[in-house]
């Protein structure tokens, strides 16, 4: 187990490595003096321009800056944004919010998509099966602002049950309706793949002979089905992760979340480069601490990996 | 509160259909049979009989669409096919036990064996805090041959041995004390002498609980040693029933007739090409009935094959391997599979290479064909020494050497038709165009009696008897000298296993194949082998001709492989 867990997260080291050269190669290429922009339309006079180059080492060969940049990263210093502030302190901020956020749409995803699957998959074919499968679809194939405007518009403002926007005060009850549309956008494909699985594994022959142990059906689906079932999907969460992410940047924004994909996108309007490259940064640090998560909970799932030598 | 006298377990008329696309197919057609109080009965058929079907119906376990449609399944006087669903719960486990075929498959991979079989014990009652429970599973485990149980309760299936895992079954299957255990091919997948002490356990298990026992198996030797009573099943049909003893030898029904003359056993000879029987034989003989023909032609066989000295096509002089197994981190020890084996193959003659799961007997094919660099040791064949070959070389090798494996469900591609999987090795070796390889593809389905329709059809329109045919026609295809079999017929039925032996015979003796067999079955050795070379441990403890190792077995790990034959001693009359 002790090498499995060592293992696991020395593969992470390559992955970060790649994604962080990819990220600042990309914000490096981006078009625009970034030191000129910093003072918008007044004209700094070029001792000055210099200096500032100097002290952030744009004056160097984009691969020294880059090394620079991983001393920073590794010592935990993400600087200063162009307002001045500390990126670490807008970092404190806004990233417990997005987890929060992230946390409650995956907890909101697992209970709905597997309670809905393993009733799907157990009544293959039948009516709940069917309409699972519509509505799934439904999900599957609306994009997320539009689910997130009907959400604000259905549920919030006409029914009045959730608050419309969160605002500051990202509390979890204020959090639950944007949680519950990340959830929605997601929860299709958890509800197809607990479905699948299940059907999968009630095929099994221990499933057969977990019948013939004289177990009771509720035990047989609790302790034979629902757990060996629940291994595919649990990978699956990993990936969801990542979408997440990326779909809280929309979310955030229409429900104004003061989240990382809210901040994240004022920076990348503004072309704030040391803020983007850290949030980027943090945030394939914080998928990668995630799957590695995911991998342990699997082998927990899983005796075989867990025994891999 | 039961009389003594109503049966333990009486079926009455029990149909069974399943529904398809095409409408409902049935599966029995009105099956009656009766299991007295501690009697043990077996039900013998080929696959698709039926009797894996009546086992399940039994405890209402039939899978996907299979339904009770008729008739009733009296259990103690009570109808199990008319059970509502917590009845039967009651039943499975406590009163009627299950044993089932597969151990790789039946036991759930993410519990610890130690949980399935305590949750069995729970389940049915027989104990219920948690010591008295871990206690009994202990015990049950032990019964069942498991002897280091409590150091082994929290490990995990995938950390068993086939073996192992059966016995681990078979506790499952006894720990609720039922008063009848339904066993579906419970050795069916286990090396003979597993088999062998399994089965004594299971007798005497049963026999000191009073336990009826049902045995499904295809194995009519098995069936007689261990059964009282003996059901035969063909196409959902029982057509024979009656002691054991009495089946086997007066068979009335014709089908049953077929069994058994086609059950490989010990007292079978070596099986011969028809065409080589009927012009040596004269017209007296042949009315006499095939056994005799197959004997009188054996003994002319070995006699010719002594009278006439063979030079050897392959010549295996010390061969090793040695495999590195890793144990965690990055050490890892030797394992010798292989250890310094010598054998030699007269051109035109079957050798057997015989011994259990991990005797290396395998790896000794693989290395013949290339597929494995061997450690040390030489192989020639056709007096070249294929160890040091080079990659074009080797494929040059293949054409002179084939093989047929073990698997036809899994070495025929799915995706290609039958035509394009016997004519692929004619166009990875470039030989003859388009038309010419048809032609040959029609030529070889010929040749293993198959019809030449077949060419556009797909693996899963065929039966396995099928598969393994064109297996062994695409084996053919290059026209090679040297064939390896490879557990060519572990995987089939009886009757199906005779034909392909039968075919391979033919073959051999038309076209003068050298065959090398492997198989861990002594009674299909019996039928087509000339020599045998008997493995243990990676190294040959015994070779000799096929009749001096059956008659008299040098070896003690020899007679012990002899001895778990089932039915060896039992004289199969036709």
């Amino acid at each position: 187990m002790v090498f499995y867990v060592i293992r696991r997260i020395l593969q992470a080291i390559p992955v970060l490595i790649g994604t962080t050269f990819l990220i600042y190669f990309l914000v490096f290429a981006m078009p625009g003096d970034p030191v000129a922009a910093l003072f918008g339309d007044k004209q700094p006079n070029a001792e000055l321009l210099k200096a500032l180059r100097e002290q952030y080492h744009l004056n160097e060969p984009f691969i020294v800056q880059y090394l620079y940049y991983l001393r920073d990263v590794v010592t935990g210093n993400f600087g200063t944004s162009f307002s001045g502030q500390s990126v670490n302190a807008v970092l404190a901020d806004t990233i417990p919010v997005t987890a929060r956020l992230a946390l409650m749409a995956v907890i909101i995803e697992m209970i709905v998509g597997v309670a809905i699957g393993l009733v799907a998959g157990l009544r293959k074919g039948k009516l709940f099966d069917l309409s699972s499968l519509v509505v799934s679809l439904l999900f599957l194939s609306v994009p997320i602002f539009v689910i997130a405007f009907i959400g604000q518009f259905g549920l919030g403002f006409k029914l009045g049950l959730f608050p419309t926007t969160v605002g500051a005060d990202a509390s979890i009850p204020r959090l639950l309706l944007p949680a519950i549309v990340l959830a929605a956008s997601l929860v299709a494909v958890n509800i197809r793949l607990t479905r699948g699985s299940v059907i999968e594994t009630l095929g099994n022959d221990f499933v057969r002979t977990a019948f013939s142990k004289g177990l009771s059906r509720g035990r047989v689906i609790r302790v034979h089905v629902l757990r060996n079932s629940l291994i595919p999907v649990t990978t699956q969460l990993g990936a969801d992760f990542g979408i997440l992410l990326v779909g809280a940047t929309v979310t955030e924004g229409i429900f104004n979340v003061p989240g990382v994909g809210q901040t994240l996108y004022q920076a990348i309007i503004r072309g704030e480069r040391p803020t983007v490259v850290s949030f980027v940064t943090v945030m394939v640090l914080f998928y990668l601490v995630v799957n590695i998560v995911i991998d342990l909970v699997y082998a927990v799932l899983d005796p075989r990996i867990r025994y891999v030598k | 509160m039961i009389d003594q006298r109503t049966p333990l377990l009486e079926v009455k008329d029990l149909e069974v259909t399943f529904r398809t696309q095409r409408g409902e197919v049935r599966a029995l057609n009105g099956v009656n049979f009766t299991i007295e109080h501690g009697e043990t009965v077996a039900i013998v058929g080929e696959s698709g009989s039926g009797k894996s079907t009546t086992a399940a119906a039994i405890i209402n376990l039939l899978p996907g669409t299979g339904k009770i449609s008729a008739g009733q399944v009296l259990f103690e006087g009570r109808d199990l096919a008319q059970a509502s669903r917590t009845d039967l719960e009651d039943v499975r486990g406590k009163e009627i036990g299950f044993v089932p075929q597969d151990p790789m498959s039946n036991l759930n991979p993410v519990w610890s064996v130690g949980f399935q079989v305590e949750e069995t014990i729970r389940a049915n009652g027989v104990a219920t805090s948690a010591r008295e429970v871990k206690k009994k599973a202990v015990e049950v485990l032990k019964q069942a041959g498991l002897d280091d149980a409590d150091k082994r309760m929290r490990q995990f299936p995938h950390q068993f041995s086939g073996g192992m895992r059966q016995r681990v079954l078979i506790g499952i299957g006894l720990s609720g004390d039922p008063k009848l255990l339904i066993a579906d091919e419970p050795t069916s997948a286990l090396d003979v002498t597993v088999q062998r002490r399994i089965l004594d356990h299971l007798d005497t298990l049963t026999g000191d609980a009073g336990t009826a026992v049902l045995f499904i198996t295809h194995d009519l030797g098995l069936a007689a040693e261990r059964a009282e009573k003996l059901i035969v099943m063909y196409k959902g049909d029982i057509v024979e029933a009656g002691p054991s003893i009495e089946v086997l030898q007066n068979p009335l029904h014709p089908y049953t007739q077929r069994l058994i003359a086609a059950a490989p056993s010990l007292a079978s000879r070596r099986i011969q090409a028809s065409d080589k029987k009927l012009g040596e034989l004269s017209h007296a003989d042949q009315s006499l009935g095939d056994s005799v023909d197959l004997i009188s032609a054996a003994e002319e066989r070995a006699e010719h094959l002594a009278s006439t000295p063979r030079e050897s096509v392959i010549e295996i002089r010390d061969l090793t391997k040695v495999f590195k197994i890793r144990t965690g981190g990055f050490r890892s020890v030797d394992f010798t599979a292989v250890d310094k084996v010598s054998l030699e193959i007269p051109k035109g003659t079957t050798t057997a290479l015989v011994g259990e799961s991990g005797s290396g007997k395998s790896t000794v094919a693989k290395l013949l064909l290339g597929l494995e660099k061997a450690t040390s040791g030489s192989i020639s064949v056709k007096g070249r020494d294929i160890t040091t070959l080079s990659g074009r070389e080797l494929f040059g090798l293949r054409r002179t050497m084939q093989p047929v494996f073990q698997d036809p469900y899994g070495t025929l591609d799915p995706l290609v038709n039958i035509g394009n999987t016997i004519a692929e090795p004619l166009k990875i070796h470039k030989v003859g165009d388009r038309d010419s390889r048809r032609a040959r593809v029609t030529e070889l389905l010929e040749q293993v009696a198959l019809p030449t329709a077949l060419a556009d059809r797909y693996p899963n329109e065929l039966s396995g008897g099928q598969r393994q045919r064109v297996a062994v026609a695409r084996a053919l295809a290059l026209k090679p000298e040297i064939i390896v079999l490879d557990e060519a017929v572990s995987a089939l039925d009886v009757l199906v296993q005779a034909q392909i032996l039968q075919l391979l015979a033919e073959l051999q003796s038309e076209l003068g194949l050298t065959y090398l067999f492997i198989t861990h079955d002594l009674a299909v050795v019996r039928v087509i082998a000339d020599n045998v070379a008997v493995m243990q441990k990676g190294r040959i403890v015994e070779q000799a001709s096929t009749d001096e190792v059956f008659q008299s077995p040098q070896q003690q790990y020899t007679r012990d492989l002899l001895e778990a034959i089932p039915g060896a001693g039992i004289k199969l009359g036709v």
